[in-house]
């Protein structure tokens, strides 16, 4: 091998090394262009009214998103109880019993759901509730963002149960005990972290929607009373103010954007702290 | 002690603890296990030998259905438990679970619970509710499992705190705990180092006062040492059975013989 070579090579593999860094920076790179252009456009606006106040009407200066916030918090809330408990028995039914047919089927269900465009979930749920109920409502809202969290946690929590050791099991089966009690007190309390985890990254991924919402829940410039009344959330406030013709609309606009970023972001945080330690040992 | 006047007839008169009898159990197509009868005898500790993939596992898991976690799971013939059949019709898994416990070569406590839910997690997730008596079998648990002493003062530690060995005689405390008739031991020393295991297989010859111990090994000198009977498996077969001296001083099969001095397997 000549020394010339030999140059050649270092060069090259250099070069690939700085090439790959490079795109792998890039994948960075507009996370923190989105949050410098937010908090640069948006901070200003951030202040005690705009988390406790209505938006005030058009050109009159002030007001703020205190409704979108509650409505977005409610709406995952409520979401929650119809996302949640279907998605972790779906998981566990695609974990735990073993139809190899029907869980195939299942899967390839929740896969193809999964890559279902929001906007089209909107329309399905707008054909389905808001027509029959003859208006927008909350319960609307929350049903459309419910049915999307379905296959994503369905899909997760099947996941972080594979991971269960099998012997925890067994060990569990051969003391005699049931097996939707081994499945409920010991694989489920296993898996407890991972779960929640993909809870989070559900709420995370369906907090920020505004398609599905624009037929369902529509938005409201004022407090939602009952589940059959339209109701603001943060996607929708933002949406709405940043097609308007007003500048002080555009800049709470940028400061709702402020706001859903760090609420979404706040929650990956959270899982990341979770699943940090989910190895580490827990006292009783 | 190996039982030496056992010679001629491998299990004594009374009721055997387990009977089999040509017992077959298939996984698909593949037999793991051919036509096997055999008399286990209680109150004393029987070894399953055997080179890997005769077997032995198989044979242990079919004494308290474990085997039929595998969906292509079939079996032939019967297994009696103090006369009764296991397999009959009316009778549930978790049933005959209940009366036979099982000890795993990798230790398994529950992660999430301390030691001592981990002792009474069988009693309590069947419906036993009463603090004293949970109380009460927790001590008496671990003493039997010769692991009281060292962990009476942190019984609501985490279990996965103790160590490997500990960990395997908190899961024996563990199914000792719902007070089964037979404890079955899938190589319950293999993952253990040698002062760990000397624990272990003073503690099984403890248990045999109380307890019939079925209990496979790869360790030929843990089946000498600790065994009363043995039964050697090759390939589906159950080849030799009967009193452990003779297996290892005058085996009557070429096989086992082979298989004991070491020549395969």
């Amino acid at each position: 091998m000549t020394a010339h070579n030999h140059h050649w090579r270092k060069a090259k593999n250099g070069l690939m090394q700085s090439l790959t860094c490079v795109c792998a920076v890039l994948v960075i790179l507009p996370l923190l262009l989105v949050f410098f252009q937010l908090v640069a456009r948006g901070a200003s606006s951030l202040n005690w009214a705009f988390f406790t106040q209505l938006p005030k009407p058009a050109g009159e200066a002030g007001g703020g998103m205190a409704n979108a916030i509650a409505g977005t918090f409610v709406l995952m809330l409520l979401a929650s109880t119809l996302g949640v408990p279907v998605g972790v028995l779906g998981g566990v039914f695609l974990s735990e019993y073993s139809h190899r047919h029907l869980n195939w089927w299942i899967r390839f269900g929740a896969d193809v759901i999964n890559g279902v465009p929001s906007i089209t979930w909107g329309m399905v749920v707008y054909a389905l509730m808001v027509l029959p109920m003859k208006g927008f409502s909350l319960l609307a809202g929350a049903v459309v963002l419910g049915l999307m969290m379905i296959p994503l946690i369905m899909r997760t929590t099947e996941e972080v149960l594979q991971l269960v050791p099998t012997g925890y099991r067994e060990a569990a089966l051969a003391l005699g005990i049931a097996q939707w009690r081994v499945i409920s007190q010991i694989v489920l309390r296993t898996a407890l972290k991972g779960i929640i985890t993909g809870v989070m990254l559900a709420l995370a991924r369906v907090g920020g929607e505004t398609a599905p919402l624009l037929f369902t829940a529509f938005g409201n410039a004022y407090w939602t009373h009952r589940l059959t009344e339209p109701v603001a959330a943060l996607p929708l406030q933002i949406f709405n103010y940043a097609i308007s013709p007003y500048d002080d609309w555009h800049r709470q606009a940028w400061a709702g954007a402020l706001v859903l970023i760090l609420l979404v972001s706040s929650i990956n945080v959270c899982v990341r702290v979770l699943t940090r330690d989910r190895f580490a040992k827990r006292g009783s | 002690m190996p039982n030496a006047t056992a010679e001629s007839k491998p299990a004594p008169p009374a009721v055997p603890a387990v009977s089999a009898r040509g017992l077959s159990i298939f996984f698909g197509n593949k037999a793991v296990l051919k036509n096997v009868t055999i008399d286990i005898a209680a109150r004393a500790v029987t070894a399953i030998i055997g080179p890997s993939g005769c077997g032995k596992s198989t044979f242990l898991r079919s004494i308290n259905r474990m085997h039929e976690l595998n969906p292509d799971a079939r079996m032939e013939g019967e297994i009696r438990l103090f006369g009764d059949n296991i397999y009959s019709r009316d009778v549930e898994p978790v049933v005959v679970r209940r009366r036979v416990g099982m000890v795993f070569q990798k230790s398994n406590p529950f992660p999430t619970m301390s030691i001592a839910e981990n002792v009474t997690v069988g009693l309590r997730l069947n419906g036993l509710r009463d603090k004293k008596l949970l109380t009460e079998r927790t001590e008496q648990s671990l003493r039997m499992a010769a692991l009281w002493d060292e962990v009476k003062d942190r019984l609501h530690a985490p279990a996965i705190s103790l160590s490997g060995g500990q960990q395997q005689r908190l899961c024996i405390a563990r199914a000792l705990a719902v007070q089964p008739e037979v404890l079955l031991m899938d190589e319950p020393a293999s993952a253990l180092d040698p002062l760990a295991t000397q624990k272990i297989e003073d503690l099984i010859i403890e248990l045999k006062k109380d307890y019939t111990i079925v209990i496979v090994t790869h360790n030929m000198q843990q089946a000498a040492r600790s065994s009363d009977f043995t039964a050697f498996f090759y390939l589906g077969d159950l080849v030799e059975f009967g009193a452990t001296t003779r297996i290892f001083t005058n085996p009557t099969q070429k096989r086992t013989e082979d298989y004991v001095t070491g020549r395969f397997g």
